[in-house]
């Protein structure tokens, strides 16, 4: 039975993790992921979830449990924002490289200095190269299915998934949706066995030292296998609309069809550029919105497709790699460059440290952007941070 | 020498589950003290391994040597990824989905693993009463990386980062961290220290903290031929010396009670211990007076801790 419900994005979220059945979860609070790991702890006092909480005394040792729990053949969730990220990122790359499904959830945040609880990307854009299947949701709903689909995909290619989830935006903030039947999500995520359980009765040695001459093959096979998700992933999702009802893929296109410009955007600044883009159109302008809902591993040819016939891409940043600009901004660049007519891309950086993002804002983006495109070429390169008070 | 002590030792297995053929340097105490504690841990165990030597001479892939499950991730973790092992079993026994089994679930770490790095793990683990144990190897430097001070390198050893010098004739300036104290602070139900010189209360003492409910910590000093700067036929030997001058006493803590191994009616001169080690040998009489009184004050507490039980 499908319940409507109000819920917080936080909310949400423990509730995919409750009817995944997870066996460990691990969690240190920090602000703005608290209301999952308390709502979670909730649920187990209540019996509402048969799992083992560890409150961990870090971060370090949330992902640290969290390896440990998965190699031993449990399911595991986790979840953290900005500098508890950071924290963690040293044992990011070991559920990746040791092929461990650890679940994560990212409640964006900054990153200090100065301090900042409030959302942007830096901590997600910090990520990017661990080995974690990412993906970005817009809103609750979003929050809830990634969440759910995240398990599947994670134990199906036997790499760790993380959803991102804007910290308040999401977390904080309640919105309508629709929870479907535990029974509904059971089916949809069967029973987990990791083939290589630390087990004495069939022993193992797990994270063994490599010298040069087997470390590049490891890495190697590594990167194979991580490209190849990608299909799973698809293939996931659409199981996941044929069940649910709700589709996803790598890039999602909003009134794209005749655009010749497009805004791309991750998270939920998502939603303000759809209704942005609408008031665009009545204007006349010919927008459209790419929304990038896969992170890693890259939709190198998703995007390409998406963009065949746009003349001009606009590129929203939520953290600044400093000295290079926009991060998401140079990877689409870079996606591009095989094309052989490219489009321009003009990156834009905003929304730092909680800061909203507005409709007009948008506006300015896709009026200043086309400005910028006929300019010489370090005025296209550069990336322009707006909404500065000066 | 008494019939027991040509016969109890043939009790102990002779199956080795920490395999002949790593890359230990010759006479490392460390490696002879993880092959006894494997011994009394059997094979119904979880390893889980610190990075330092041990990782690093028993798991050049694609070999291993080791016979029970065993995993490694980084440094300063061992505490939390035991955790996370012996909680995921707990679950999926409740959950049924596997069967019960009494496994033991072990970390393993170096000196600077434990008592420096891993200290914020480690601790995290003891305070939320996680059923494992856990067996610091201390050999007082940090031997891997090419002998670098750790908190656990006694006062007045050279490393290569408390180098002796004109300015610094002492090397290392600071009193070795009580790292067994600390586990004790946890009020966790089994504490005690250990050296693989005395093999069988060594691993009597692995048999108690691994039966026991509840974490345990075991501090087992691993004389280092190569960071120490002694010939490796003396590991043993300085390992008997330790416990002898007092330097390393061997107690057990059982539910907050000291006990100590073995009664030592009168210390040997710290001297003797000090001499024998490269280094050492830059140490004026001074500074040894001063360790000398240090372990004497240090050995009257726990005395007096064993005396009165507390």
């Amino acid at each position: 039975m499908i319940r409507r419900v109000g819920l917080e994005g936080s909310f949400a979220v423990a509730e995919a993790v409750r009817m995944a059945n997870a066996d460990v979860i691990a969690a240190y609070p920090i602000t703005p992921q608290t209301h999952i790991v308390e709502r979670l702890a909730e649920m187990i006092a209540e019996g509402e979830l048969d799992a083992e909480f560890i409150c961990v005394e870090s971060e370090h040792s949330a992902m640290s449990a969290c390896v440990g729990a998965s190699a031993a053949g449990a399911r595991v969730f986790t979840c953290s924002a900005g500098q508890g990220l950071e924290l963690m990122h040293e044992v990011l790359y070991i559920p990746s490289s040791m092929r461990l499904p650890v679940v994560a959830v990212a409640a964006n945040r900054a990153l200090s200095a100065p301090l900042s609880v409030w959302c942007d990307h830096s901590d997600a854009m910090s990520l990017r190269d661990t080995g974690w299947i990412q993906m970005f949701a817009e809103n609750n709903q979003q929050a809830f299915d990634l969440t759910v689909c995240a398990f599947r995909i994670a134990e199906a290619v036997l790499f760790p998934a993380m959803v991102h989830i804007d910290g308040f935006f999401l977390s904080h903030v309640i919105e309508d949706m629709e929870l479907p039947a535990d029974e509904a999500v059971r089916d949809f995520i069967p029973d987990y066995e990791h083939p290589f359980v630390l087990d004495p009765d069939n022993p193992v040695s797990m994270g063994c030292y490599a010298p040069p001459f087997i470390y590049p093959e490891t890495k190697k096979a590594q990167e194979v296998a991580f490209e190849q998700t990608k299909s799973e992933i698809i293939d996931v999702w659409n199981d996941f609309g044929r069940a649910f009802g709700r589709h996803y893929s790598p890039v999602e296109l909003y009134r794209m069809e005749d655009a010749r410009i497009a805004l791309l955007t991750m998270g939920s600044a998502s939603e303000t550029a759809m209704l942005a883009v609408d008031e665009m159109r009545e204007e006349g302008e010919a927008v459209g919105l790419i929304r990038l809902r896969l992170w890693r591993p890259f939709p190198f040819t998703e995007l390409r497709d998406a963009v065949k016939n746009v003349e001009l891409i606009v590129v929203l940043d939520r953290a600044v790699s400093f000295g290079m600009g926009g991060p998401v901004c140079s990877e689409v660049r870079s996606t591009l460059y095989q094309m052989e007519n490219k489009p321009h891309v003009i990156g834009f950086i905003g929304g730092l440290g909680g800061r909203d993002i507005s409709i007009e804002e948008f506006k300015y983006m896709v009026k200043r952007a086309q400005e910028r495109a006929k300019k010489r070429e370090e005025e296209i390169e550069k990336t322009e941070l707006f909404g500065i008070r000066e | 020498m008494d019939k027991e002590d040509l016969f109890i030792p043939r009790l102990v297995t002779t199956e080795e589950i920490f395999a002949p053929g790593h890359r230990a340097c010759i006479g490392c105490g460390e490696a002879l003290a993880v092959r006894l504690v494997c011994k009394a841990l059997g094979k119904n165990v979880i390893i889980v391994n610190a990075t330092g030597c041990i990782e690093i001479i028993s798991s050049l892939l694609p070999k291993t040597s080791w016979r029970v499950p065993w995993i490694h991730t980084i440094f300063e973790n061992v505490g939390a990824v035991v955790s996370g092992i012996e909680a995921a079993y707990k679950a999926r026994i409740r959950k049924g989905r596997i069967s019960p089994k009494d496994v033991k679930f072990v970390g393993f770490a170096g000196d600077g693993g434990t008592s420096d790095i891993g200290l914020q793990a480690l601790s995290g683990a003891m305070e939320r009463g996680h059923n494992f144990l856990y067996v610091c190897f201390d050999n007082e430097a940090y031997m891997n990386t090419g002998i670098q001070r750790s908190s656990a390198t006694p006062y007045g050893a050279w490393t290569t980062t408390a180098p002796v010098g004109e300015k610094q004739p002492l090397g290392q300036m600071t009193w070795k961290k009580n790292m067994p104290e600390i586990a004790v602070a946890h009020r966790i139900p089994y504490v005690a220290t250990a050296c693989p010189s005395y093999p069988l209360d060594l691993m009597d003492k692995v048999r108690r903290g691994s039966d026991i409910e509840g974490p345990a910590y075991i501090h087992i000093l691993s004389p280092c031929p190569t960071g120490w700067r002694v010939s490796p036929n003396l590991t043993v030997e300085l390992g008997r010396l330790a416990v002898e001058t007092g330097i390393f006493p061997l107690y057990e803590v059982i539910d907050g009670e000291y006990r100590l191994s073995f009664e030592l009616s009168e210390l040997k001169p710290v001297r003797e211990y000090i001499k024998k080690q490269g280094r050492f040998r830059h140490l004026s009489d001074d500074a040894i007076e001063r360790i000398q009184a240090r372990i004497e004050e240090d050995y009257t507490r726990l005395k007096s801790k064993a005396e009165t039980g507390l």
